[in-house]
């Protein structure tokens, strides 16, 4: 049922003595936003320049349906892309950025209206982009990434200085775009931006892959199955443990119980006569995943500096 | 591609500093060919002076100045002489006041058929030159050599008319006789003026090679020539054509029958087609152009900062991921402010052409005529003189990327050497330079014809460039093909 729209293959690249990409190679399937984060420096952007073209990889392929991007015809009907939301000429106006990029693949200025509009940029189309904010400018972005209705989308760091308001815009519209059946690729540095969004995470770190799985597969593995009891008993521990549990204190009242079930736990509460003011399955964050899986990553780097 | 250029145009076109910068390019050019430059005499109340100057049967304006001895001749016939030898003057150098004695190497003495004494008029001559040798010239542009012999020799010389057609013969001895050449002079009358001359053209001559001193000093120069063996004998009439010519004329200038068939005749002027310059007079049509160099500058200013402004930006990234063929990005861009340059050139060259003359003529100054086919080149030369060079300005703002070194670069390759040349380097220096440097495309604007028959020192400074308007062109293009093709190597190679 996949269907690979962009496949990235053992991309290696050095840039004087310092390695960005050593061997990195994922895919990315259409109908979901699948998240490529990883802390600065994994080598995130530099691999999307690889997929669009503009840096050549040492070794390796990057395909976009089966095709490198060079190929492509008119590849803003091909692959949208948001690389520098900042890449713009501050004198001139919104509409003709759009225009110029609309005209260099072939399409009209009707369509540039469209993707004003679908951007929320309609009022403020002829103004200098140069007085745009740094949001303002992203929405900008998006909608060139959208001239050519590609189907497929690459995003850098789409979030940077959004505002609150912003953000939840634009993870409802990256969510839009992935359900009309389009890939979006979407990097960031922070987790966090893409909780609720991605469904599919490729997480990266000094110019490799280091998890390619879906959200869901991502937090099972980091929760573990753990449990957070709430009690003043004393006893509770050693009950717990009794049972087969592994306890440990993770704050004043407050166990963290692996290796039990949460009806188990309640169970033997029950049947002990200990008190407890709240159970639950931990839940973990997008973030820990993250922050677990990219612990050597940073680590590494702090020491080789 | 058509898409391409047409992104690029819409790139150029909304961005209002580039096409205002363009703009300002062109009013410069306009600007400084309306300021009143050049100052002059002509036609100014009191001077008496209107400077019109003869125009030679074939439309040449023309210098027609000389020392004719001569008598009506009715139907064929023919005069033969030996002109026995040649002295002659020379203004004073530079650092004296005398005349000093010597014979310009464009002084003429000889034969000469003419139609009437009219200055412009039709003619044909035969004569022995200060250095030249023998010529047979006709109607004032056209010349051909006869056999060089040192100079100073005696040369015995014949000018036989036969209808239209006019037969010049020389021979060292007066025995041995051998055809130099024979011309047509169409539309020839039944009577024409024949008989001996005598002219000696203006002289110029550089000093001072050196940076930033050069000079040029001369004057008129003067001629006497002795004739003997003139046949047939007649009687013959003096009459100065020319003048008021100079002091040599007015004083010296006549003729004196020293003997049986031997004449003494001094004379003073020329019988060639006019020029500027040192040795020459007035101005050109291509002296309103003094302005292309700042209209240059802004459209090389402009052509690479539309190059630079995109990597600064980071947009180069935007340009390259919509069209990855990068080769056919980058000869967009040069097409796009090839042509903008390009009617910027036509247009201001165009106005200047057609007002600066005018501007020139009510300050006195006497403007060359230039034909209209002339006139076309130069404007159109412009045109392509801004907008080959804008595409070179685009190849180096796409090899050197950061905007104040390629624009820095782009400006000393493409508009100092020029500026140099017109005002520090000694000649030659400046010659050497305008055939390799991108500037000497400058001399598409050029409209004075050089002659090798006329002796000047053909300056750039004056309007004489020294490749032709086609082959300056031509290392302009060079240039700008080198930069692209190099550009398109490097923007294929490396990383966006």
């Amino acid at each position: 049922m996949n269907k690979t729209i962009i496949a990235v293959d053992g991309l290696r690249k050095r840039f004087g003595r310092t390695v960005a990409l050593d061997g990195m190679s994922f895919t990315v399937q259409p109908g979901r936003v699948t998240g490529f984060v990883g802390p600065n420096g994994a080598g995130k952007t530099t691999t999307m320049r690889v997929i669009l073209g503009l840096d050549a990889p040492d070794s390796g392929t990057a395909l976009i349906g089966g095709q490198p991007y060079r190929a492509l015809r008119r590849p803003l009907c091909h692959v949208g892309s948001l690389l520098d939301a900042g890449a713009l000429q501050p004198s001139r106006t919104a509409r003709n950025h759009l225009l110029w990029l609309a005209h260099s693949q072939g399409l009209t200025a009707r369509r540039v209206d469209e993707v004003l509009e679908g951007a929320g940029l309609t009022t403020v189309a002829r103004r200098r982009a140069g007085g745009f904010s740094l949001g303002m400018r992203q929405r900008l972005g998006l909608a060139a990434a959208l001239l050519g209705d590609p189907p497929v989308l690459v995003l850098d760091e789409p979030f940077n200085g959004m505002d609150p308001e912003g953000i939840i815009w634009m993870r409802g519209f990256l969510k839009t775009l992935a359900a009309q059946g389009r890939a979006v690729l979407v990097s960031s540095h922070l987790m966090s931006e893409l909780q609720d969004t991605a469904d599919h995470v490729v997480v990266v770190g000094r110019g490799r892959v280091i998890a390619d799985a879906s959200v869901v597969q991502l937090l099972a593995a980091t929760a573990n199955g753990r449990v957070t009891l709430r009690t003043d008993s004393a006893r509770a521990a050693t009950v717990l443990a009794d049972a087969g549990g592994t306890v440990a204190a993770a704050g004043v009242g407050v166990l963290s119980v692996s290796g039990l079930a949460t009806d188990a736990v309640v169970a033997l509460m029950n049947a002990n006569g200990i008190g407890f003011s709240e159970v639950s399955a931990h839940r973990a964050t997008l973030e820990e995943a993250y922050l677990e899986l990219t612990r050597d990553a940073v680590e590494f780097k702090a020491v080789s500096r | 591609m058509r898409a391409l250029i047409q992104a690029e145009w819409t790139k150029f076109r909304t961005v209002p500093g580039w096409v205002i910068g363009m703009a300002i390019g062109g009013v410069l050019i306009v600007a400084f060919g309306l300021l009143p430059g050049i100052q002059g005499s002509c036609g100014q109340p009191g001077s008496g002076s209107e400077c019109v100057l003869p125009v030679g049967p074939e439309g040449q304006e023309v210098s027609d100045g000389f020392m004719f001895v001569h008598r009506p001749l009715s139907g064929d016939g023919s005069i033969t002489a030996r002109v026995a030898s040649m002295t002659g003057m020379l203004p004073p150098g530079p650092n004296d006041d005398k005349m000093r004695e010597g014979v310009a190497p464009w002084a003429k003495a000889g034969l000469l058929i003419k139609d009437g004494t009219t200055q412009g008029s039709a003619y044909a001559a035969v004569m022995l030159t200060g250095a030249h040798g023998v010529r047979l010239q006709h109607n004032f542009v056209h010349d051909k050599a006869g056999k060089p012999g040192p100079p100073g020799s005696a040369r015995w010389l014949r000018l036989t008319r036969t209808k239209e057609k006019i037969t010049a013969e020389e021979s060292a001895d007066g025995t041995t006789w051998t055809t130099v050449g024979t011309v047509t002079l169409a539309g020839l009358p039944q009577t024409v003026q024949i008989g001996l001359f005598v002219t000696s053209p203006q002289h110029a001559e550089g000093a001072n090679e050196s940076l930033g001193s050069f000079g040029s000093y001369g004057g008129p120069t003067m001629a006497t020539a002795v004739f003997d063996h003139v046949t047939p004998v007649g009687s013959l009439t003096g009459t100065r054509i020319g003048g008021p010519a100079n002091k040599y004329a007015d004083e010296l200038g006549g003729f004196e029958e020293t003997g049986e068939g031997v004449f003494t005749i001094t004379g003073t002027g020329d019988i060639a087609p006019a020029v500027g310059g040192p040795a020459g007079i007035g101005a050109s049509i291509s002296d309103t152009l003094l302005g292309t160099f700042a209209g240059l500058i802004m459209v090389v200013v402009i052509s690479t900062m539309f190059v630079t402004a995109e990597y600064r930006r980071g947009m180069m990234r935007t340009t390259l991921a919509a069209s990855p063929r990068r080769g056919r990005v980058l000869v967009a861009k040069a097409a796009v402010v090839g042509a903008v340059s390009f009617v910027v050139g036509v247009l201001a060259a165009a106005v200047v052409i057609t007002l600066g003359q005018k501007v020139l003529r009510d300050n006195g100054a006497y403007v060359h005529l230039a034909s209209t086919a002339t006139e076309l080149r130069v404007i159109v030369g412009t045109g392509v003189l801004l907008g080959v060079t804008a595409m070179l300005a685009v190849g180096l703002g796409a090899l050197l990327r950061r905007g104040t070194t390629a624009v820095t670069v782009a400006i000393v390759t493409t508009a100092l050497p020029y500026l140099l040349v017109m005002s520090v380097l000694p000649p030659t220096a400046g010659q050497w330079l305008l055939r390799i440097a991108p500037a000497a495309a400058f001399s598409m604007q050029q409209s004075l014809v050089e002659y090798e028959q006329v002796a000047n020192l053909y300056l750039p400074v004056d309007g004489y460039f020294p490749l032709s308007p086609l082959a300056g062109g031509a290392v302009l293009a060079g240039w700008a093909v080198a930069a692209l093709v190099a550009a398109a190597c490097f923007l294929r190679r490396r990383d966006a």
